[in-house]
C-alpha cells in the first residue's frame, strides 16, 4: 500500500519540500503543511498523508540548520536551542551539532512512532466504549489543555479558544441545523474552510510577519562540514539517558493538545540543563541540550498523532490540519478508523518509519546543501508563496470567499500573536467546536436535562473531574499560597 | 502593532454584547433549554466577561503607555508599504479576479509584491512570469482547478 511509485515519488518531493521549508527561516513546519493541503486534497488518502508526515518530519529536523549557522532558528521547534548550536558553531563544532540534530531528531521520530504504534490501537479499543459524555469532557479537557500550556496568560488563551469557537459556530453545522451568522449568505452556510483559515493562520501571518520584520539578515557561518555522523556513536552512548527523557518527554508533550514540538523543545531543554552534571556547560555550546530537545521535538510530531486519530483531537496545530484533511479523504478520525481501516492505519504507521529512516540521507544531503539553501532570497520566495496561497485557498472549494476567509485569519492570526495571544487555543476551538457542541447537545438530551448525567458513568466523571480540577486547581493553589504567606 | 488589552477587550465585550443580543432571535426547541443559541449565547457570555477582565487589566497596567503602539516597522516607510502591499494585493485579488482573469492579476500583483520587498524589477518582472506560468499550469492544468480568465475567457483553452 505504502511502496507503490506513486507514494514513495510523493514521499520523496515532500522530503525536499519538508527540508526546504524548515531550512528557510521564517517558513514553518506548519506552514509547510497548510500549503501542502491542497495539493494532497487532489491525491488518494495514502499519499496524501505520506505527503504531510514526511514533510513536517524533514522541516521538524532542518529547521536546526539555520539555527546553527545562522542563529536564526528554520522553524519554532528548533528556537529552543538556537543559541547553543550556534556557540558550537563558533567554537568550530557545527559538524557535530548538525549531525546530533539529524541523528538525535531520528531517534527521537522513531521512538514517538513506536508510542504511536503501541499506545494508539490501545487507546482506541478503550475509546470505542466511549459515549457522548465521555467525548464531551474529552473535547473540554483538551480545551483546556490547550490553555494551560500554551499561554503565558490563561485569561488570552481563553479569549483566542472563545475566538475559535465562535468561528466554528458559524453556519448550518449544528444540532439543530438552524443557519447560524450567516446574514443570508449562501458561502457562509457551510461555515468557515478549515484549510483556508489555517492557510492564513499559518502562511500569510508569516509572510506578514516577514515584511514588517526590521532586523537585518545575518550572514552564514562559513565553515567546512565534512562528516557529520562522526562521533554520533559516542554521543549516543554517552548521552543515551538524555535521549531517552527527551523522546518521552517530546512523545507526552505532543501527544497533549495544544502543545506541540516547540513546546517539547523549550522543556526537554530546560530539563536537560536542569539535570544535568554539568549544567554550567549550558549556553557555551554543549551537545547534551541539543540531543535531548532535538530528540523531543521529533517524538512530538508523532505523538501528537495519537489524540488525532484515536479521538479526532489534535494535538498540535499540523494534525489539526490532518484531521482536516483526514475528513476530505473520508478517514474519518476516531477509533473506528482502527476497526474499519486498519490498513489506512498501518500504512500511517511505515509512513512514519520510513519518512524518520530516510531523514538521516535527505538530511545529510541537506545538511552539505545547506550554504546554498541558506542564499535562496527570501524576499523572492515570500510573493510566490503568497501567490500559492491565493491558488491553494481557492482549489479547495473553488470560491473567491475562501480567499477572503485566508485573508482575514492571516491578518487576526499576526495581530493576535503581536500581543500575546497564542494562536493554538484558537484552531482546536475551530476544529473541536462542533464536536464540543454535538456531544454536549446528544449527552443532554439522553440525560433528560440533567447535568449530573455528566458524572453517571466512571470514566465520564473521571474525566469530568480532571477538566474541572484544571479549571479550578491553579487559581486555587495560587491562592492558598498567597495566604500561607501571609501576604 | 501592540495594542493595549483595553483596546481588544473593549471589542471583544462589544461583540458578545452583540451576538448575545443576536441570538435571542434564534428558534428554541419546545421543550428543551439547548437549541441553537445556547453554544454561541454561552461563547458570547465568555466574550463579554473576558472583554471586562481585559479591559480592566488594561487599563490598570498603561502607565502612561500608548494605546496602541507600533514597533519599529511603523516608522520604516519600506515596512509599512510592504505591508500594504501584501493586504492590499490579496483584498484587489478577491475583488479583481474575476472580472480580470488569473493570468493578468498574478503577475501583476507577483510584480508589486516583488518590488514591495525590496527585489530589482528586471528580476522581479522575470521571476512574476515564471511563477504565475509554473501555478498556472500546475493548478489548471494538473490538478483542473478552475482558476478564473476573466476577460481572457474568449481565449481560454
Amino acid at each position: 500500500m505504502v511502496f507503490n511509485l506513486e507514494t514513495m515519488l510523493v514521499v520523496a518531493g515532500s522530503a525536499l519540500f519538508g527540508l526546504f521549508v524548515g531550512a528557510v527561516p521564517g517558513l514553518t513546519a506548519t506552514m509547510a503543511t497548510a500549503l501542502l493541503v491542497p495539493v494532497t486534497f487532489f491525491m488518494p488518502p495514502i499519499p496524501a498523508i505520506a505527503a504531510i508526515v514526511t514533510a513536517t518530519a524533514m522541516a521538524i529536523f532542518s529547521g536546526d540548520i539555520p539555527g546553527a549557522l545562522l542563529r536564526m532558528p528554520g522553524t519554532p521547534a528548533s528556537a529552543a536551542y538556537t543559541d547553543e548550536a550556534y556557540a558550537m558553531t563558533r567554537k568550530g563544532m557545527a559538524e557535530t551539532a548538525l549531525g546530533a540534530g539529524l541523528v538525535f531528531s531520528a531517534i527521537g521520530g522513531l521512538f514517538g512512532t513506536l508510542v504511536l504504534i503501541v499506545s494508539a490501537p490501545a487507546l482506541a479499543e478503550f475509546a470505542l466504549r466511549f459515549s457522548s459524555f465521555e467525548y464531551f469532557w474529552l473535547v473540554l479537557l483538551g480545551l483546556t489543555c490547550a490553555i494551560v500550556i500554551t499561554a503565558e496568560r490563561p485569561l488570552k488563551g481563553f479569549v483566542s479558544l472563545l475566538i475559535g469557537l465562535f468561528v466554528a459556530s458559524v453556519g448550518l453545522g449544528n444540532p439543530a441545523g438552524f443557519p447560524r451568522f450567516t446574514f443570508g449568505n449562501t458561502e457562509l452556510m457551510g461555515g468557515i474552510g478549515l484549510i483556508p483559515m489555517m492557510i492564513g493562520m499559518f502562511a500569510i501571518s508569516e509572510v506578514i510577519r516577514y515584511a514588517v520584520d526590521t532586523t537585518t539578515a545575518a550572514k552564514v557561518f562559513d565553515q567546512p562540514i565534512h562528516n557529520v555522523f562522526r562521533g554520533m556513536w559516542a554521543l549516543m552512548v554517552r548521552y543515551w539517558r538524555q535521549l531517552l527523557r527527551g523522546s518521552v518527554l517530546g512523545t507526552l508533550v505532543g501527544a497533549l493538545p495544544g502543545a506541540g514540538a516547540d513546546i517539547a523543545a523549550w522543556m526537554a531543554y530546560a530539563i536537560s540543563k536542569k539535570n544535568s552534571r554539568e549544567p554550567e556547560k549550558f549556553g557555551t555550546g554543549h551537545v547534551e541540550g541539543i540531543i535531548e530537545s532535538g530528540a523531543a521535538n521529533n517524538s512530538a510530531i508523532a505523538g501528537a498523532w495519537i489524540p488525532a486519530l484515536v479521538f479526532g483531537i489534535p494535538g498540535d496545530s499540523i494534525t489539526a490540519i490532518v484531521i482536516g484533511v483526514l475528513y476530505m479523504k473520508n478517514m474519518n478520525p476516531g477509533p473506528t478508523l482502527f476497526t474499519q481501516n486498519p490498513q489506512n492505519i498501518y500504512a500511517v504507521y511505515v509512513l512514519f518509519i520510513l519518512a524518520n529512516l530516510i531523514m538521516i540521507p535527505f538530511g545529510w544531503w541537506c545538511i552539505k546543501a545547506s550554504k546554498q539553501i541558506l542564499r535562496v532570497p527570501r524576499n523572492v520566495l515570500m510573493p510566490i508563496i503568497l501567490l500559492f496561497c491565493i491558488v491553494g485557498a481557492f482549489a479547495i472549494n473553488n470560491t473567491v470567499f475562501d480567499i477572503a476567509a485566508m485573508l482575514v485569519a492571516g491578518v487576526v492570526a499576526y495581530v493576535l500573536e503581536e500581543n500575546g495571544y497564542p494562536v493554538a487555543p484558537a484552531i482546536l476551538g475551530v476544529v473541536l467546536g462542533t464536536m464540543l457542541e454535538e456531544n454536549f447537545v446528544t449527552s443532554m438530551i439522553k440525560a433528560e436535562g440533567n447535568l449530573l448525567g455528566f458524572f453517571d458513568r466512571p470514566v465520564a466523571a473521571t474525566l469530568g473531574v480532571l477538566t474541572l480540577g484544571a479549571w479550578f486547581l491553579p487559581p486555587l493553589i495560587r491562592r492558598m499560597r498567597r495566604v500561607a504567606l501571609g501576604s | 502593532m501592540k495594542i493595549n488589552d483595553a483596546i481588544i477587550g473593549a471589542v471583544l465585550a462589544l461583540l458578545g454584547a452583540v451576538v448575545l443580543f443576536h441570538v435571542q432571535s434564534f428558534p428554541t426547541i419546545p421543550g428543551q433549554q439547548y437549541g441553537p443559541g445556547l453554544f454561541p449565547g454561552t461563547i458570547a457570555l465568555g466574550f463579554l466577561v473576558c472583554g471586562v477582565l481585559l479591559v480592566v487589566s488594561g487599563v490598570r497596567s498603561r502607565a502612561g503607555q500608548p494605546w496602541v503602539a507600533g514597533e519599529a516597522w511603523i516608522r520604516s516607510v519600506p515596512h509599512v508599504r510592504a505591508f500594504l502591499a501584501i493586504v492590499a494585493g490579496l483584498a484587489a485579488y478577491i475583488v479583481l479576479a474575476d472580472v480580470v482573469g488569473f493570468l493578468i492579476i498574478a503577475p501583476i500583483l507577483l510584480v508589486l509584491w516583488f518590488v514591495a520587498l525590496g527585489v530589482r524589477l528586471k528580476t522581479a518582472l522575470i521571476a512574476s512570469i515564471i511563477t504565475t506560468l509554473v501555478i498556472w499550469f500546475a493548478f489548471y492544468r494538473l490538478l483542473r482547478v478552475p482558476l478564473p480568465w476573466g476577460v481572457l475567457t474568449k481565449f481560454a483553452f
